[in-house]
């Protein structure tokens, strides 16, 4: 028995050696200096033509029965899949829709696993079916052959089908306001990025940001982490992590922090208050959240990324039945990724954050998707 | 009642009852119908392909139970079976999609590639505590962290990755190199390397039963000292028991490779590792007691989604799974304290006539 005693302590044994965290030995080689930002002046002002496509035509769907599909986290993360929620909620809200399922995956489950949940619902009848996160990229493939007459939205994935709506967006667009703002509002001229996982979904979010920063100051130093490698999700709920991550780079020098790392948001927002940086929320509008509420003071804007505005526009669109016309990417163009200012701490940057809008939008300005060193 | 099969027998269903109950107190407070939860439990294997995925689940716990329990058999503990078969598993995957064999070869060389890397994964632990004392908890765990990073790092485009939209995966691997199932029509496919987790099942059972290293590795696990007396070399056993231990490993995700994602990406499942602990320990390290954990195992994994369809918080299942691993080891506590108190009885009786 002394055996099995013993096999009871592994547990705890891997709960406390895991939480270990790495630290990045390039942080410490680039301890900033405090040099004076030299910055480019912002882009000329756009015309004021703000081009809202919102068709108003009414639409009521009471008898949809919609299916949704949550990546790991469901309804109540805080972050992705709250914005899919709230996309539901305006569903219901708008289009009079009534008989919502929302199921959630689990951590570490099968895709068979995935594969059920969207085909479980395709059974019972729920037209049309949403998939949140590209981790539901197979199981759509699959379902959506088996299901020809159901319509599939996918978040973050492209599946060619013609039953599938592949709903992704132009994150670096947005994160690219993210680092305007950094560079306008960083005193040391140092600014920090922390990425949930090293993954190409996250690298989007880096590109964006360090070239937004860059633009506005060339010369800007700026730290990055990832919280976990590719292939090991932890790095998006680990808010543990966050915050050492966070702590390290205010001390290598950065008082601006962007992330795109998830749930682990509140220890980055914790670490950079205590250490008397500032944050950058990142997809929804985080000065607004609830469980953010005590950092947000120091949150000077939101990077956005419109998930609910994704997943509402399929809905309308599977009611109306045009599901072709919905955008290939959901970009600053049509509002599909953008900026927010709550707060009001950036509100005297909000003209040069319109224009640099305006050059994106109008193409004179492309944001790369691939992170440059 | 036999009683060596009454002490084998009655804790695991002690536990499976105590669990249920347990977890049937639980959904009561939360205000769930107790009845119909159970119920849906019970009715989804009939629905869908859910018997046939909890039979593939179930394939795979097995061998990462097997990896595990190998170890367990001389108090070895490798925590590192996760790290083992993730590395492996790329590799093999690397190795499948960047070689051209004819059938049979091919998933055989993909087969011995992963036994390969499971066991060289393994092998570092293994000297550091044959030859430097090093505890193989800590070292399996470490090893565990570099994994992950090996493991993103060969995912990397510029290694062996390839960009598919949002997800990395390696090559796919050629026809050559995969393995069918067995069709139930609408009703799934078992995976072909079902087989394999037979086969490392039999392989076990012969090898604890049959074989001198068996007994040798059992009787190292019972006393060492008295092993050690007996002749039986501590360090070759502890090398020879994880380098096994870890090529059981590396088999662990080459039924979900081989059989269905024919490469390994960024999304494959992580935590076999340590499910194939709690799958151990359910078995008790007996080749038929895992079988019958990992089936009910992969039910209980199963049954989550079958209570989130209905509104029931999915996590009963992890409280279910908990309970039931936690009344097991005590449930045999008490029933070998039991046969002990009876045995002094019958004992004591024998000499009072």
């Amino acid at each position: 028995m002394r055996r099995l005693r013993g096999l009871l302590a592994i547990p705890l044994l891997l709960l406390s050696l895991t939480a270990c965290v790495k630290d990045d030995p390039n942080a410490i080689s680039r301890i900033g200096k405090g040099a004076a930002c030299t910055r480019n002046s912002p882009p000329a002002a756009p015309p004021s033509s703000s081009s809202t496509t919102t068709s108003a035509e009414p639409v009521s769907a009471p008898n949809m029965r919609v299916g949704l599909a949550y990546d790991i986290g469901g309804r109540g993360d805080t972050s992705f899949n709250d914005l899919a929620a709230a996309g539901i909620d305006r569903a219901k809200a708008e289009l009079g829709v009534t008989d919502v399922r929302e199921l959630s995956a689990a951590a570490g489950e099968s895709p068979s696993a995935q594969v059920a949940r969207l085909r479980g619902m395709a059974l019972e009848g729920f037209n049309p079916i949403v998939a949140v996160g590209f981790a539901y990229t197979d199981g759509i493939k699959q379902v959506s052959k088996e299901f020809p007459n159901v319509k599939f939205g996918l978040v973050d994935s492209v599946v060619e089908a013609p039953n599938v709506s592949s709903l992704i967006f132009a994150e670096e667009q947005g994160s690219f306001f993210a680092g305007v703002m950094a560079a306008y509002k960083s005193r040391s001229c140092h600014v920090g990025f922390i990425g949930g996982v090293d993954i190409p979904l996250i690298h989007k979010f880096e590109a964006g940001f360090v070239q937004g920063a860059k633009a506005v100051a060339p010369g800007i130093q700026i730290e990055r982490k990832y919280l976990s490698p590719a292939g090991d999700t932890r790095g998006f709920n680990d808010p543990g992590k966050g915050n050492e991550a966070t702590r390290g780079q205010i001390d290598a020098g950065a008082d601006v922090i962007y992330h795109g790392a998830g749930a682990s948001a509140k220890g980055i927002f914790d670490a950079a208050k205590a250490g008397g940086a500032l944050g950058i929320g990142c997809d929804a509008d985080q000065y607004q959240q609830p469980t953010l509420a005590g950092v947000k003071d120091i949150i000077i804007g939101s990077a956005l990324k419109k998930v609910d505005v994704a997943v509402f526009d399929f809905i309308r669109a599977v009611a109306l039945g045009k599901t072709a016309d919905l955008p290939k990417v959901f970009d600053l163009r049509n509002d599909g990724v953008g900026y927010s200012a709550s707060g009001g701490k950036i509100n005297d940057m909000i003209p040069v954050l319109e224009a640099y809008k305006a050059q994106i939008v109008s193409g004179k300005l492309t944001v790369s998707q691939q992170p440059t060193r | 009642m036999n009683p060596r099969f009454r002490s084998a027998v009655l804790p695991p269903a002690i536990a499976v009852v105590f669990s249920v109950m347990l977890c049937s107190i639980v959904l009561a407070i939360s205000g769930a119908n107790v009845p119909r939860t159970l119920g849906v439990m019970v009715a989804q294997v009939g629905k869908d392909t859910t018997a046939v995925d909890i039979v593939n689940s179930a394939a795979v716990y097995y061998l990462a139970a097997v990896a595990v329990a190998i170890g367990f058999q001389m108090n070895l503990f490798n925590i590192g079976v996760e790290g083992q078969y993730r590395v492996a598993g790329i590799v093999a995957a690397v190795v499948g999609g960047g070689i051209a064999l004819p059938p049979v070869l091919h998933p055989l060389l993909i087969i011995v590639a992963a036994m390969f890397t499971g066991a060289a994964w393994a092998l570092i632990p293994a000297l550091l505590k044959a030859y430097r004392g090093v505890h193989e908890v800590i070292s399996t765990i470490m090893m565990n962290a570099i994994a992950l990073g090996v493991t993103a790092y060969l995912l990397r485009v510029d290694v062996f990755g390839e960009q598919r939209g949002n997800n990395v995966s390696t090559h796919t691997i050629p026809d050559s190199g995969t393995v069918g199932g067995f069709g139930f029509g609408s009703g799934g496919t078992v995976f072909g390397l079902l087989l394999l987790s037979v086969v490392v099942g039999v392989g076990y059972w012969m090898l604890l039963n049959r074989t001198r290293f068996g007994f040798e590795l059992i009787a190292s696990g019972q006393s060492p000292t008295a092993a050690a007396a007996g002749g039986i070399n501590a360090k070759r056993m502890i090398v020879s028991t994880m380098l096994i231990s870890g090529a059981i490993a590396g088999l662990i995700s080459l039924p979900e490779i081989l059989g269905r994602d024919h490469q390994f990406s960024l999304t494959f499942t992580a935590g076999y590792g340590f499910t194939g602990i709690a799958v151990a320990l359910l078995g008790r390290n007996h080749p038929g007691g895992i079988a019958f954990g990992a089936l009910l195992w992969a039910f209980l994994d199963r049954s989550g989604l079958a209570l989130d369809n209905i509104g029931v918080p999915r996590e009963i299942v992890t409280i279910m799974q908990g309970a039931i691993v936690l009344s097991v080891v005590v449930a045999y506590e008490a029933v070998r304290r039991m046969d002990l108190a009876a045995e002094k009885a019958e004992v004591g009786e024998v000499v009072a006539q």
